[in-house]
């Protein structure tokens, strides 16, 4: 096979996988925004403070330490253990649903009935306060997460592809590992929604609220549950990220890769952020490959955006997205 | 043959028995800000009967349906439901202790089929938790096809085998009133509040609806409580009749007493002020 060829194969895999991440994102959003009506912009956010909390658990830094030591005139940073990752890993993920439960009691139970303008400020309050919390909380430094996810090339790819074709193709191992865990939570996810009482509640809630209500099902609960949920997937997509690139601030802004993503897949399908994401992901990186050294490189910057607007054009509800009738 | 009405039980012409009261409402008075929409109203609602609530429009009839339900507060009165006095609730604590409803203006999962709709109306007769779900085998199974038989039983009741599985959005008007029924129908319920079954129907449908009504009420007991603007269905169907007129209760008790009372006569043929 020419070189040209396998390198572009090797390129796609690769931005398949980068897709994944992105869906991961996405698809707390879609979660959400399904179950109440809600674009979360806190959803990048969350994943921020999720891997800060996953990190600061399991490192044994004690929490609001900077405000204790301003208070008290104190010098406390850690506590003197760390904890299994594991074991940090479920606390977090305690600490998310216990986020959840705040969310609905002291912001969404007060907005019900609000325009959807209203709560989307509301989030977008959220995520800013989330961010300053967080900070003051673990402290604003740029931290490494090691959960013990594999990093870096995988050694059996690259040389199955060098004796197959003459080329190794370069995967990274935390890409494979991102990709079967985002397999693994989306099969989890549908089935969940598909076959169990909790499930069928939240797709009639999604559906119609008064009509949820009528059959005996609590809002306040299902809000909690797919908060819950939201704040899970942000967490795993917070580990991946993290462990990528570090947890600092701009793990936060991973949320506006997560646009484009929904605008292609639907806001409303849990299958289109998948699918979204991934064409997100192929796309600029076949796109920076093919055409980016001809106009100046740097084409993921933009590219998606584009691609999304484009799609605005044709199918404004994305490829899965509902689509939108008004009958008259 | 007379009947006494008063007893704890009687037995009505066509052989049907009626039980103790199931609901009863004492004075209640429902504001929005300065508008009045129920005005100091009582009545009860007997086990096994079929009890209508008519009236002009904007007479608060819905209102009062939305009452009993929970949906709406009312600022004064007090809701008696199986012998004891109920607290404040929210509609869903009110479906949980068995009152199950239809809307007015359709209220559906439109994305789902018709089978998972009415699956809705069961959510509470499963008790499965989390974790029993997710291993599936034994009590989640055992439920899902014990609640899914019953829900077979519903939709064969009301006829609507041949759209089982398509989604609800797709559905013309009057068979989605009919799986809006089929839902509230699977619940079980021990007061089924009706709002305008048959709001928009033509004669045919009308005539369907009322024959499952009717059947409903004979084969399963079920307690009905139903808004309706036909006048001819209403006084078909119903064991007793409650006329509302601009918030305040202005006749009570069978058809034929309610279709000979001076004040429902004014408020429906108007009265001449001179």
């Amino acid at each position: 096979m020419p070189e040209q060829l396998l390198f572009a194969i090797e390129v796609t895999l690769n931005g398949l996988m980068a897709g994944v991440l992105y869906a991961l994102v996405a698809l707390g959003f879609v979660l959400i925004f399904k179950a109440s009506g809600i674009f979360n912009y806190a959803q990048g956010v969350m994943a921020l403070f999720a891997a800060l909390t996953l990190v600061g658990i399991q490192q044994g830094q004690v929490p609001f330490s900077h405000l204790i030591n301003a208070i008290f005139g104190t010098h406390i940073h850690h506590f003197p253990w760390q904890v299994p990752s594991i074991i940090a890993i479920i606390l977090a993920a305690g600490v998310m649903v216990f986020f959840a439960w705040l969310v609905e009691k002291y912001i969404l139970q007060h907005l019900i009935g609000q325009p959807d303008i209203i709560l989307f400020m509301a989030t977008i309050g959220l995520a800013y306060f989330m961010e300053g919390f967080g900070d003051m909380m673990w402290g604003s430094e740029i931290k490494t997460l090691d959960v013990g996810l594999p990093q870096g090339l995988n050694v059996a790819i690259d040389e199955t592809t060098y004796g197959w074709f003459g080329y190794g193709f370069f995967i990274d191992n935390l890409d494979l590992v991102a990709t079967l865990v985002a397999i693994v939570l989306v099969t989890v996810l549908v089935i969940f929604s598909q076959y169990t009482k909790q499930g069928r509640a939240l797709r009639a809630v999604a559906d119609d609220h008064s009509a949820a209500l009528s059959v005996g099902i609590s809002l306040r609960f299902i809000w909690v549950l797919v908060w819950s949920i939201a704040g899970f997937v942000a967490l795993v997509a917070g580990i991946m990220w993290g462990a990528k690139s570090g947890v600092q601030f701009s793990l936060s802004l991973i949320a506006l890769k997560a646009l484009p993503v929904l605008m292609l897949g639907g806001f409303t399908s849990i299958p289109g952020a998948i699918i979204g994401g991934l064409i997100i992901g192929v796309g600029e990186q076949l796109f920076e490959f093919a055409i980016g050294p001809m106009v100046g490189g740097a084409t993921q910057n933009w590219f998606a955006y584009v691609l999304a607007l484009v799609f605005l054009i044709f199918r404004p509800q994305g490829l899965f997205g509902e689509k939108i009738i008004e009958r008259v | 043959m007379t009947t006494d009405m008063n007893a704890d039980s009687y037995v009505t012409e066509d052989g049907r028995t009626i039980g103790p009261v199931v609901m009863d409402l004492k004075n209640i008075t429902l504001r929005f800000g300065g508008v009045v929409a129920i005005k100091d109203i009582s009545f009860d609602i007997r086990e096994g009967e079929i009890r209508a609530i008519i009236g002009p429009n904007g007479a608060g009839k819905s209102s009062m349906l939305n009452v009993i339900s929970g949906f709406y507060k009312p600022q004064e009165g007090e809701v008696y439901f199986r012998g004891s006095k109920r607290p404040q609730m929210k509609p869903y604590q009110v479906a949980q202790q068995g009152l199950a409803r239809t809307f007015q203006n359709i209220a559906l999962f439109d994305g789902m089929t018709v089978l998972d709709n009415i699956m809705t109306g069961r959510l509470n007769k499963m008790k499965a938790n989390i974790f029993q779900q997710a291993i599936w085998k034994g009590k989640a199974e055992r439920e899902e096809i014990e609640n899914r038989e019953a829900c077979e039983k519903v939709i064969d009741f009301l006829e609507i085998q041949h759209i089982r599985k398509t989604p609800v959005g797709r559905l013309p008007y009057g068979l989605k009133k009919r799986v809006e029924l089929a839902r509230a129908l699977a619940a079980e319920p021990s007061l089924l509040l009706l709002d305008e079954p048959m709001a928009g129907m033509n004669v045919e449908e009308k005539e369907d609806m009322s024959r499952f009504i009717l059947d409903m009420n004979d084969e399963f007991g079920t307690t009905i409580a139903l808004i309706e603007h036909d006048m001819g269905v209403v006084m078909d169907l119903s064991d007793r009749v409650v006329v509302m007129d601009y918030g305040k209760k202005i006749g009570d008790g069978t058809p034929d007493e309610v279709r000979n009372n001076q004040d429902v006569i004014d408020a429906y043929l108007g009265v001449s002020h001179d």
